[in-house]
Formats: structure tokens, C-alpha cells, sequence
């Protein structure tokens, strides 16, 4: 698995708790370029992994808003990791 | 990887039963005493971290739905124990929940062949070291299981966890939660049941008809289990078969066709329009000519799931069937996430409206829309279950859509919209 | 010296009960899950926090100046102790509990990660009760000399609140109930 892509850093994964979500759409303001919101509110991954839209794949570049999305989440259903997408479950 | 021949050295010394009656040859209800004079008694002490090759050698996939090789998830338990810096010590569990309303094999066992159903889960308890064992059942199955476990003096250790009767308690995560609080909803799973499931232990959770079939392969080891079935879904399964008027139980040998087992069932093949396979997650199929295998090419094979096989006539409406199960569905949501607490009701309204009302060929495109908007999108796969059960009916009653967004439908009885 | 700490101490009580009743009503407007205007629902939130914590600069340099005035008569007990003061103690004594209640929900808020939602949620319904309490302390503690203009600003503060308050039972409140209304069947 690729440690880093782009000069920059690192991938991370933006992992959704669904149990805790609640569709407000902090995170999808934070991160335009990634999520969309449904039709109820609740985020919408643009781009799924093999169907899962639980565990988005974050690009170096929105790093930083993803944790920002993290921090403000209102429900505290989001967390960020790094270089674990793709690592197989 | 393990050669076919692997055996436990102490195994060998009786002859496990041919042909595909294995799990209820001691016969109905069966006690301590018939159990053990029809298959020996269970050589416990042999078993232990090698067992996991035996089974990797027999090929055992899960019986609860998913089919996965059940030696890689108790080897991966074993993993997590021997990982940790002090020994974690597992939980293995036997799940006899049973949510799918079409499925009885569980119940059927728990209530004939319980010893089986113990052995399997001492047997999976000594090979990964796991100290605490529960069986995760509905209230109707514990009074069997409970008198099972007091003719035996090695049940001690077992403890009897009674399950919500509903159609998610058996995934793994809410049986998991279901013993530990009481409440049977799935949980965000970040990290794996067997690295971290009750009271953060590694933690395994395997079917009781998975559990009946380990008990048989540590008595006759792997080699006796692939004598029936295919290289690629060897053993016997069992099946619930309903739909035709009435329920019966068979136990099946892997890759069946699907026709081979209606005609074992007694089912006319003339009188099926179609059949579900595998449960309200399951997929419709027809015509007959499948296989039931949990790998193979969507053409000509059908995954088994939990075996259930359930009969639509003729006189019956495919998207009808569908929009009932799917209204069902979405009741059960466990209403914790929501893409499946709203969006499962929004494709029940929709599928119910093609079944039974309108001819908005929008319809169609609004449910494929639902469909593909809560797949992968919930802390269970129970939308994508449902997701996948409607695509299947689409699919397979294409015919009936367009008849029903022309204002009529194809079953016998010809009803107009 | 003292007249200045008496009268700093009266006006930075003003400001901070006019900062939290701000920070109230974003808090109702964060939960609505609405954006206002151009900005965006992150923003909201995060002036809302920013409204608090100035709100409690503002309470402490409002107690720290009353403590340092000997007319005020305020120890550290006090502060923290309510109802023993020795210059009006009833009223004074609101304004301990508004306080003490503050620190509560303040902390709680800030490590909100750390001590889990059901904790912070706890202690947050209780700035429904912070509010009315501090407003009751203002008015009540506070001298006859600019009453009449601090009795047209707390008029203007209850409607406001009160009229959030409305919103907030109202069936329409959250941004997503609408959509949301077909959902549980």
C-alpha cells in the first residue's frame, strides 16, 4: 500500500458512525469535494471504495478539513485515520 | 496450506455417517443418550489450536448467512488472543438467534440435536482457548438447550443468553450487544469482532448449524466431511424450504442443484413461478437450473445464505412478495442510522406503489435510485441486504414490472392494477 | 478606584449577559441545523463557541473586579458558594449558580472528545437554565441608576430568547425535518 501520494502527505480515512450521525452537514461544508448530503441530511461519499461509504478515502489536500470535520462534528460520529484505506478488512 | 489428509491423530476410530443424514442421525429430540451412542463421544481433549487446520482442510463455510471459511475467523480469533501482551482470553459464542423469518433450520436443531450444537461450541472454545461460551438463542429454543446443557457436566461454563426475536439480532455485532447490554442493535464496528467484541475480547460468534457441523468434523475429521458436496462447497446444509403450503427441514449436500432439491422436497416444479434463495436478503431466481453454492458465477449459481429457499407459485405476484418482505425490512430497521431508518421505508413506498397501484415508470428508476443510495451506508449490511433483494426482484420479474406499469400482471389470475 | 472597579464591574456584568444571551441564541440556531444567510453551519458553530468563551472572559473580569471592590464585598466563597454573600445575598447568590453552572457547561464543551456526547449533552440542556438565572441576577443585584436602559435591553433579550425558544418547539425547527417527515413508517 502507498504510504504517501503527493508530495504532501499522507491518504487518511474519514470513518462515519452511523449510530451516531445525525445528517447536520458540518462535515460535507468541510469537505465539498467529498461528500454530498442525501436526501434526509446524512453524508454521501462521492467516490465509494467498493461500495463502502462508511470509510472515505481522504486525499492529502483535505487532511487538514477532514480533522476539522472530526473536531466540530456535533454528534461526534466521525473519526480520521491515516493510510488506512485500502488496508483490507 | 494444509494437505486434504490432515487429521487429528486420536480421530479415525469410528466411521462418521454416509451420505448427506449427518446432523439429525440420533434422531428427533434427541438426548445425551442417543447422541452418544449414534456418533461416539466428542474426543474434547485432542482438540486444541491445530483443530483450525482440520477445518481449514474441510472447507466449513459459515451456515449463518455469510459463508465465510470458518477457519480463517477462528484462527483470526486465535490471532488476537495470542496477540495481545497479556493473553486475551476469547469469547465464543453460538448464535441461534435466527431473525430470518423463513429460516427454522436453527430452531430445528437447537430443539433436536443440541448435544451437536454443544460439542461444536466446546470443540471451537478449546481450539482458540476461549473461557467464556454463550448460546445466543430466541425464548422458544432455550428450554431444549437449557435441558441439553443439565444432562452433560461439561455445559457448566456455557451461559444461555435469551435473543430478541428480530430480523437483525443475528448479525454478529448485535448478538455481541445483545449479551453484553441487553439491547440487540448492531455497533459501529471499527475494529473486529475478533480482535475486539465482548468486553473488548477477541471474540467469536458462529452459527449453531456451523457449530453442529465442527462437532461432526473433530469426531471424523475432514476428509469423512468432503465426502459429500463439491471441492468448492463441500459438507451438507441445512435447508428450510417453504412457500408450497407447507415447512419442511432437509439437510442438503453442498452445490445441490436447486431443482434436485425441490424434487427432494416434493415440490412440483411445474406449480414454482419462482424461488428466493437465502432469505429476505436473498435473491429470486427461475428458471430451476442453480446451484446452490456460496462461490460460483451468478448465471448458473446461487448463494445459499442462511438456506432458505422459499417458493413463489404461480398464483402469486413476484413484486407483490417483494413489496411485503420489503415493508418488513424496513419496520425492522434498527432505526439507528439513517440511510436505512428513512431510506428503507422510501423504497417500501415506492416497490409497494409498482406492486399495487400505480404505472409511473419513474418508479422504477426512484427505487434503483434508493437502492444504490443506502448501499454501503450503515453500521450493518442490512441495507445493503435489502438492496440487494430488490435489485434480484427487478431483475427477475422484469416482466411483471412492465406488465404492472402497463396496468396488469403476468400471475395466473391476471389482475389488473 | 473603587467607583471605576464598581463601575467596571456593573458594565463587564452587561456585556457578558449580553455575549451569553447571543451565544443562547446561536446555540439554538447550531442545533437547528441551519446555515444563516451566507454562513455556512460550521461557522455557526464555531461562533457560538467563540461567543461563549468571550462570554466568560467577560464573566470573569465581572467577578474579578467586583472581588477586588470593597463595596461589593465578594471573597472567593462566594464565588464559588452561592447564597452567603454578604451584600444581597439572594440575588448575588443567582449569579453564583449562573457561574458555577458556566464552569460546568464550559468545561464540559471543551472536552467534549474526551468525555463523550452523553456528558456534554448533559450539561449543555443546562444553559437553559443558566440563562434566566444570570438575567435574574443582573436584574435583581444591580443598582437604580441605568436601570432604564438595561430594563429595555433584558426586555429585548427575553423576546429574543423566548422567541428562539418558540422556534425551537416548533415542528419545522430542524433543517432536515421535512424530508425526514415520510421516513419512520
Amino acid at each position: 500500500m502507498h504510504k504517501n501520494e503527493g508530495a504532501d502527505g499522507m491518504n487518511g480515512t474519514l470513518h462515519i458512525d452511523w449510530t451516531r450521525c445525525d445528517g447536520r452537514g458540518l462535515c460535507a461544508e468541510l469537505l465539498p469535494t467529498v461528500l454530498d448530503r442525501d436526501d434526509w441530511g446524512y453524508p454521501l461519499a462521492k467516490r465509494a471504495h467498493k461500495s463502502d461509504r462508511s470509510n472515505v478515502m481522504i486525499g492529502p489536500a483535505d487532511a487538514e478539513a477532514a480533522r476539522e470535520a472530526v473536531h466540530l462534528c456535533p454528534k461526534l460520529a466521525l473519526s480520521f485515520s491515516v493510510q488506512q484505506f485500502g488496508s483490507g478488512r | 496450506m494444509t494437505p486434504l489428509t490432515a487429521e487429528l491423530p486420536t480421530i479415525g476410530a469410528s466411521e462418521g455417517p454416509a451420505g448427506t443424514y449427518r446432523l439429525f442421525a440420533a434422531g428427533s429430540n434427541a438426548g445425551l443418550a442417543d447422541h452418544e451412542r449414534t456418533f461416539g463421544p466428542l474426543p474434547v481433549h485432542g482438540v486444541d489450536v491445530h483443530f483450525i487446520d482440520v477445518l481449514e482442510a474441510a472447507g466449513l463455510t459459515g451456515r449463518g448467512g455469510a459463508a465465510f471459511a470458518a477457519w480463517r475467523k477462528i484462527a483470526a480469533t486465535e490471532d488476537a488472543r495470542t496477540g495481545t501482551l497479556i493473553s486475551a482470553k476469547p469469547v465464543v459464542i453460538g448464535n441461534g438467534a435466527e431473525g430470518e423469518p423463513l429460516s427454522f433450520k436453527d430452531k430445528t436443531l437447537l430443539a433436536h440435536a443440541p448435544h451437536l450444537v454443544i460439542d461444536g461450541l466446546l470443540t471451537a472454545a478449546r481450539a482458540v482457548s476461549g473461557t467464556q461460551l454463550y448460546i445466543y438463542t430466541t425464548a422458544v429454543n432455550i428450554p431444549a438447550v437449557e435441558a441439553a446443557l443439565a444432562e452433560r457436566h461439561d455445559g457448566r461454563r456455557i451461559h444461555i443468553v435469551e435473543a430478541p426475536g428480530t430480523f437483525i439480532s443475528g448479525e454478529a455485532s448485535a448478538v455481541v450487544n445483545g449479551i453484553a447490554d441487553g439491547i440487540g442493535l448492531p455497533l459501529d464496528n471499527r475494529r473486529r469482532l475478533s480482535e475486539s467484541g465482548l468486553k473488548g475480547r477477541p471474540t467469536l460468534v458462529l452459527n449453531v448449524e456451523t457449530l453442529a457441523h465442527i462437532a461432526l468434523i473433530a469426531r471424523y475429521g475432514s476428509a469423512w466431511f468432503r465426502t459429500t458436496g463439491s471441492e468448492r462447497d463441500p459438507g451438507t446444509r441445512l435447508v428450510s424450504v417453504s412457500g408450497h403450503g407447507g415447512e419442511q427441514i432437509l439437510e442438503v449436500a453442498g452445490d445441490s442443484g436447486l431443482g434436485q432439491v425441490l424434487a427432494n422436497a416434493t415440490i412440483d416444479p411445474s406449480t414454482v413461478q419462482a424461488v428466493l434463495i437465502g432469505g429476505y436478503h436473498g435473491r429470486w431466481v427461475r428458471p430451476l437450473d442453480y446451484r446452490l453454492s456460496p462461490t460460483g458465477q451468478a448465471s448458473n449459481t446461487v448463494r445459499p445464505g442462511a438456506g432458505v429457499i422459499h417458493v413463489l407459485t404461480d398464483s402469486q405476484c413476484g413484486l407483490e412478495a417483494t413489496a411485503q418482505i420489503l415493508s418488513y425490512l424496513a419496520d425492522e430497521s434498527a432505526m439507528q442510522c439513517g440511510p436505512c431508518m428513512f431510506g428503507l421505508p422510501a423504497m417500501a413506498r415506492v416497490l409497494n406503489a409498482i406492486a399495487y397501484g400505480g404505472g409511473d415508470p419513474q418508479l422504477v428508476r426512484e427505487l434503483d435510485r434508493l437502492s444504490k443510495l443506502v448501499t454501503g451506508r450503515g453500521a450493518c449490511h442490512h441495507p445493503d441486504g435489502t438492496a440487494q433483494l430488490v435489485s434480484s426482484a427487478l431483475e427477475t420479474f422484469s416482466a411483471d414490472v412492465a406488465a404492472h406499469l402497463a396496468g396488469s400482471c403476468t400471475r395466473t389470475r391476471g389482475r389488473t392494477a | 478606584m473603587d467607583n471605576a472597579l464598581w463601575a467596571f464591574g456593573r458594565v463587564s456584568g452587561f456585556i457578558s449577559l449580553a455575549l451569553f444571551t447571543g451565544t443562547v441564541l446561536l446555540g439554538i440556531l447550531t442545533r437547528s441545523g441551519r446555515p444563516l444567510l451566507s454562513v455556512p453551519r460550521f461557522s455557526i458553530t464555531l461562533i457560538h463557541r467563540n461567543l461563549a468563551l468571550l462570554a466568560t472572559v467577560f464573566l470573569f473580569l465581572h467577578v474579578g473586579s467586583l472581588m477586588l471592590d470593597s463595596y461589593a464585598k465578594l471573597n472567593v466563597i462566594d464565588v464559588v458558594v452561592p447564597f452567603v454573600g454578604a451584600y444581597k445575598p439572594f440575588w448575588q447568590g443567582l449569579g453564583t449558580v449562573a457561574l458555577d453552572l458556566v464552569a460546568a457547561i464550559v468545561v464540559t464543551s471543551l472536552l467534549r472528545h474526551r468525555l463523550g456526547q452523553r456528558t456534554f449533552r448533559a450539561l449543555h440542556w443546562f444553559s437553559y437554565a443558566m440563562w434566566p438565572i444570570a438575567l435574574a441576577h443582573s436584574i435583581g443585584n444591580g443598582t437604580n441608576g441605568t436601570s432604564k436602559w438595561f430594563f429595555l435591553l433584558a426586555l429585548v433579550s427575553v423576546a429574543a430568547v423566548v422567541g428562539a425558544l418558540i422556534w425551537r418547539v416548533s415542528s419545522n425547527f430542524l433543517e432536515t425535518a421535512k424530508a425526514r417527515q415520510g421516513g419512520l413508517s
